[in-house]
């Protein structure tokens, strides 16, 4: 029965093309425009969080709070690095300190670290390079500074091989920072003189510098993510400190990333909404054409009452009508996101926006309601007419 | 076959109320070939209503095959309708985008018979009327009598226990009336019962039976 009334309804849509297919119209573009929206946000959601990752954001920072007299040693931090899960580590000690060359000084921040420390936060070197390995363990007075630094200190950028002293002791300039756009560092610090030394040098520098390491940094393994990575260093550090989950916290950089997720959520609902609007005004077009419809086939209902068609059937034939209309414009708007989406990713290289299987059946789901709630009244409607009156009806 | 007894229909119309059939009796037997006769506004239509089960009386009893009908629900009415009366209208009433074999079957669907039955039935309906060879037309396609007799082919389709046919060749010319009428007169003749409403005298004379309707009373015509 379902069947036959949905050829009925098939037949009806068909036989009116022009107006089936402009009222459909309505439900495509509202549908166009819920996907495309919503895909755009998306897409350019994952090419910000993309860039913020790429700007050498993906590392977890640990701080030590109490190490049950049991403090990590710099070769417990390297020694992290061969857990499967994590990639790179590097402790890092920060102190501030009058840096002097020739005539010239100013305060330096300085970071004790290791080698490691250039990868976890992509620096990128512009001249010689950064710290080696031996460096650390012969606790060499050797210093890489940034780009600011060389200028203020020397008034050029290549200053490899110079001579400077940090708080009076002399370190010999072994590498120049570039001044790297991409990188969070170099941003966040441009400005500021900057110098690297490595971490058993700074021990030197400060009381406040011990061999116990209190802070560092973790990158996540080649075929890790950070959540696993998380886990691991969380285990590791759990059986070191007694199981004691407040003696260390383990923070990463996604907070950038949750506000920015949080402000693309509320412009993706912002922009979904007013699109719904428009598959809601949609729908109200399949309701004016469906009663139009109705009064039009006023003798039709009367005539299928007459030689025995119930309620029932009348009505399955019209919400069907309204069910096939909204649908096929959902498949259509559908269509036409899709090949949008495909010529904007194509005109901008570098953002790939596509339609994820959630709004794309959200947007069915939401068609099939709008579909169903605006063709239930034409459809009952039609099915509560009484046959006579159908009958004498001349349209 | 039908009783009617003591049937009142009554209609509001501009706060008047309007006696549209007042105690109407009447008896129509199994096989028989009745016409109704009335002038327009005689209360004809409100009978043909009431007998096709379109409507429902205001009072009296109507029963129909044994069954009485006048509290039936929308839902049964529709039942009867579907099984047990083959319509035939003035103005043909065939569903312009319906071809005439797909008109004929739409009662069928409706009975929720087999695709299989129905085509065979279909075929057979249509062969009786002479039109199984236009079968593809649309009715807009086919002339008034043609368009007619798949009205008729669509009533029998579902072997009805009556033929309700009002004023079937108002809308033909003398020819063409008498083709209708020949069909009814076979249809007669093979034990189907028939009522035929007509304001035209000559149209009626074709009944063996004739009853008058006039401001809602019912009489027999006297031979």
């Amino acid at each position: 029965m379902i069947g036959q009334s949905a050829k009925m309804a098939v037949k009806a849509v068909w036989g009116n093309k022009l107006r089936s297919f402009l009222t459909m119209l309505g439900i495509i573009i509202g549908v166009f425009a819920l996907v495309v929206l919503v895909s755009l946000v998306n897409g350019a959601t994952d090419y910000v969080t993309d860039t913020i990752s790429s700007l050498g954001g993906s590392y977890l920072s640990v701080s030590i709070s109490d190490d049950k007299g049991d403090p990590l040693t710099l070769d417990d931090i390297n020694a992290l690095m061969d857990e499967e899960e994590i990639g790179l580590t590097a402790p890092l000690a920060s102190l501030s300190v009058t840096g002097k060359a020739g005539y010239e000084n100013g305060t330096v921040y300085v970071y004790g670290t290791t080698p490691a420390y250039q990868g976890i936060n992509n620096l990128e070197i512009e001249y010689g390079s950064f710290l080696r390995q031996t460096d650390v363990e012969n606790n060499n007075y050797v210093v890489v500074i940034n780009q600011t630094m060389a200028d203020e200190l020397f008034g050029t950028n290549d200053c490899l091989g110079e001579s400077l002293t940090l708080n009076g002791t002399k370190f010999t300039v072994i590498g120049i920072l570039a001044d790297d756009d991409n990188s969070m560092t170099s941003t966040l610090t441009s400005g500021m003189m900057v110098a690297y030394v490595p971490y058993t040098t700074a021990r030197r520098m400060s009381s406040s510098i011990s061999s116990s390491i209190s802070s560092f940094y973790i990158t996540s393994g080649d075929s890790a993510t950070a959540d696993e990575a998380n886990d691991r260093l969380t285990e590791i550090l759990l059986a070191r400190f007694n199981q004691d989950e407040d003696a260390f916290t383990i923070s990463d950089n996604s907070m950038i990333e949750e506000a920015m997720g949080s402000v693309t959520n509320m412009l993706e609902t912002l922009l979904g909404g007013i699109a719904a609007i428009s598959l809601i005004v949609g729908g109200i077009g399949i309701m004016n054409i469906m009663l139009v419809s109705v009064t039009e086939r006023t003798k039709e209902i009367g005539i299928r009452k007459a030689i025995g068609a119930g309620r029932g059937v009348i009505l399955t034939q019209f919400l069907i009508e309204a069910l096939i209309i909204s649908l096929i414009g959902c498949a259509l708007g559908l269509a036409l996101s899709w090949v949008t989406l495909k010529i904007v990713s194509a005109l901008m290289d570098a953002v790939t926006f596509s339609i994820t299987p959630t709004i794309a059946s959200l947007s069915v789901a939401f068609c099939l309601a709008i579909g169903l709630l605006f063709g239930l009244y034409p459809a009952n409607k039609a099915a509560n007419k009484p046959p006579i009156e159908a009958l004498r009806y001349e349209g | 076959m039908i009783v009617l007894k003591d049937i009142c229909k009554t209609y509001e119309v501009g706060g008047e109320t309007v006696r549209a059939l007042d105690n109407a009796n009447m008896h129509i037997y199994q096989g028989e070939f009745v016409g109704i006769i009335g002038p327009s506004g005689s209360g004809k239509s409100t009978l043909m209503n009431i007998v096709g089960c379109l409507d429902l009386p205001t009072s009296g009893q109507y029963i129909l095959d044994g069954q009485p009908i006048e509290n039936y629900s929308e839902k049964e009415l529709t039942h009867v309708r579907n099984k047990k009366i083959g319509f035939i209208f003035q103005s043909f009433n065939l569903i312009p985008k319906l071809t005439a074999e797909e008109n004929v079957e739409l009662p069928l669907i409706y009975q929720r018979v087999p695709r299989h039955e129905r085509q065979e039935r279909v075929e057979a309906a249509l062969n009786r009327v002479g039109l199984w060879q236009r079968r593809q037309h649309r009715p807009t396609e086919l002339s008034g009598g043609q368009q007619q007799r798949v009205a008729i082919a669509r009533a029998l389709v579902t072997q009805p226990s009556l033929f309700l046919a009002d004023e079937p060749t108002g809308n033909l010319d003398s020819k063409t009336s008498d083709e209708i009428t020949d069909i009814f007169h076979e249809l007669h003749s093979q034990g189907n019962t028939i009522v035929l409403i007509t304001h035209d005298n000559d149209v009626a004379a074709q009944a063996a039976r004739r009853i008058r309707i006039r401001d809602g009373h019912v009489t027999e015509v006297e031979e």
